[in-house]
């Protein structure tokens, strides 16, 4: 639908708005917070982060195992479905790919469903967490991740729309079939590629 | 289908909610609801059910192509399918909101989509206790608005919190047994509540048993209020939380 809103020329856009995918805008300094529950009060000394389903060992990391394991970071932007984008971020943790050589996912694992210590689930295919695309954070911007944004440990999957990025994540879930999560069986996008703008169901 | 009610407390609606596609709507009328909100009234070219609790997200299309969307929730309760009443705060800054301040005027065609959302949303099955801080009083008010219309006041508590009387939503229409109004920085005289942001004696009475909690506002107040109906009684299953975050 060919659409002009009367008298909207949009504000004088900086130069690095045009990196971010469409729709999105620069929040500037703010991080905001968007959680659907209550923010948990989790205790570190027994916090873990589990691999399970279509994998040949599945494994149970505590804090303590995730810090020994070797460390990635990711440094740029992240965008957020709510339409803010946030650049020059920087976040410390560990691969899912050093996660996954050690659960050592069977071949027919396409899907990965992602639990929170709160019950927010997200879904999003294998293929997206894997190659370097996918992280456990710990740390973000030099501190340690706060508990608002997720900490003590959350995922972060920063090429697609930020609600994939479980804060507070308790396990990944390997299945041959795609089962929708929190907000994907309210109405968002399955995969939620930010340059593809798939927002909602159907994008 | 029965609910899937997930440890932790996030409670999801089996059945697939999908937003209705991009579609036009008129703009019928606007009014003020304080010196910095505004209520627009929309008419959809394709009118859809919803539920309260739901949002729109209105998109503003630039003649070179660039696009600009929010989303703001629904006063209005669920009924009139074709017609959407959205409450918007002016925002310093606020691409959207200044836009649709300063510039839109009734006749006017605007891109919409929705409704959106499947969680903070109240079919009325249950006792509702509604927390808004400020603007986070829009989509209670659907609910509030619902109960009324159907004779379920009895079964809906609003608690709002609000600086002062100036900033007050609807005021004109809140007054009711099951309305609550907490002054943070300045009351109407007589108010023998002291100002101060809520504290456990204003959820004190309300029956917290079999109710789901609908908390609605800024990120900090929020966490105050959930903290707070924890500190109540109320479980984290019990909850739940719509964060208004920075828009514009």
């Amino acid at each position: 639908m060919e659409h002009f809103t009367r008298g909207f020329s949009g504000r004088a856009r900086p130069a690095r708005e045009r990196e971010l995918p469409p729709g999105q805008y620069d929040v500037g300094e703010d991080w905001p917070v968007l959680t659907a529950e209550a923010t948990p009060r989790l205790d570190p000394a027994t916090f873990s982060v589990a691999i399970g389903g279509l994998v040949a060992s599945p494994v149970r990391f505590s804090l303590a195992e995730l810090d020994s394991l070797e460390h990635s970071t990711y440094r740029g932007a992240i965008h957020c479905v709510t339409t803010w984008s946030k650049f020059g971020m920087f976040f410390e943790g560990v691969s899912l790919d050093t996660l996954f050589q050690v659960a050592s996912p069977l071949a027919e694992a396409r899907f990965g469903l992602v639990r929170s210590h709160t019950g927010y689930t997200t879904n999003l295919p294998l293929s997206d967490l894997e190659g370097g695309r996918a992280l456990i954070a710990t740390r973000v911007n030099g501190e340690p991740l706060s508990v608002e944004h997720g900490g003590p440990a959350r995922l972060v999957v920063p090429h697609l729309y930020f609600w994939k990025s479980a804060k507070w994540v308790a396990e990944i879930t390997l299945a041959a079939t795609d089962v929708p999560g929190f907000w994907e069986q309210n109405g968002y996008h399955d995969r939620g590629d930010p340059w593809q703008e798939q927002r909602y169901q159907g994008d | 289908m029965a609910r899937a009610a997930l440890p932790g407390g996030l409670i999801v609606e089996p059945a697939a909610i999908r937003p209705g596609p991009w579609q036009q709507a008129e703009v019928v009328a606007i009014w003020p609801e304080t010196a910095r909100a505004k209520t627009l009234r929309l008419a959809l070219s394709v009118p859809l059910p919803r539920l309260a609790g739901q949002h729109f997200v209105v998109r503003l299309s630039a003649p070179d192509g660039y696009r600009a969307s929010r989303s703001y929730s629904v006063a209005s309760p669920p009924g009139e399918d074709g017609l959407i009443e959205l409450t918007i705060e002016r925002l310093e800054d606020g691409e959207v909101s200044s836009f649709l301040h300063d510039e839109v005027v009734v006749g006017d065609l605007l891109e919409v989509r929705g409704p959106i959302g499947g969680h903070f949303v109240w079919r009325g099955d249950c006792r509702a206790v509604l927390i808004g801080g400020g603007s986070g009083i829009v989509p209670l008010m659907s609910m509030l608005r619902m109960a009324r219309q159907g004779a379920m006041a009895g079964s809906v508590t609003l608690v709002v919190s609000v600086r002062e009387p100036a900033e007050l939503y609807y005021r004109d229409e809140l007054a009711g047994p099951e309305v609550q109004i907490a002054y943070t920085r300045a009351a109407p005289p007589g108010t023998t509540r002291p100002v101060g942001r809520l504290r456990p004696e204003d959820l004190a009475g309300i029956e917290l048993a079999g109710a789901t909690c609908f908390v609605c506002g800024p990120a900090a107040f929020c966490d105050h209020a959930s903290a707070l109906l924890l500190h109540t009684g109320a479980s984290a299953q019990q909850i739940r939380v719509e964060r208004f975050g920075p828009s514009g």
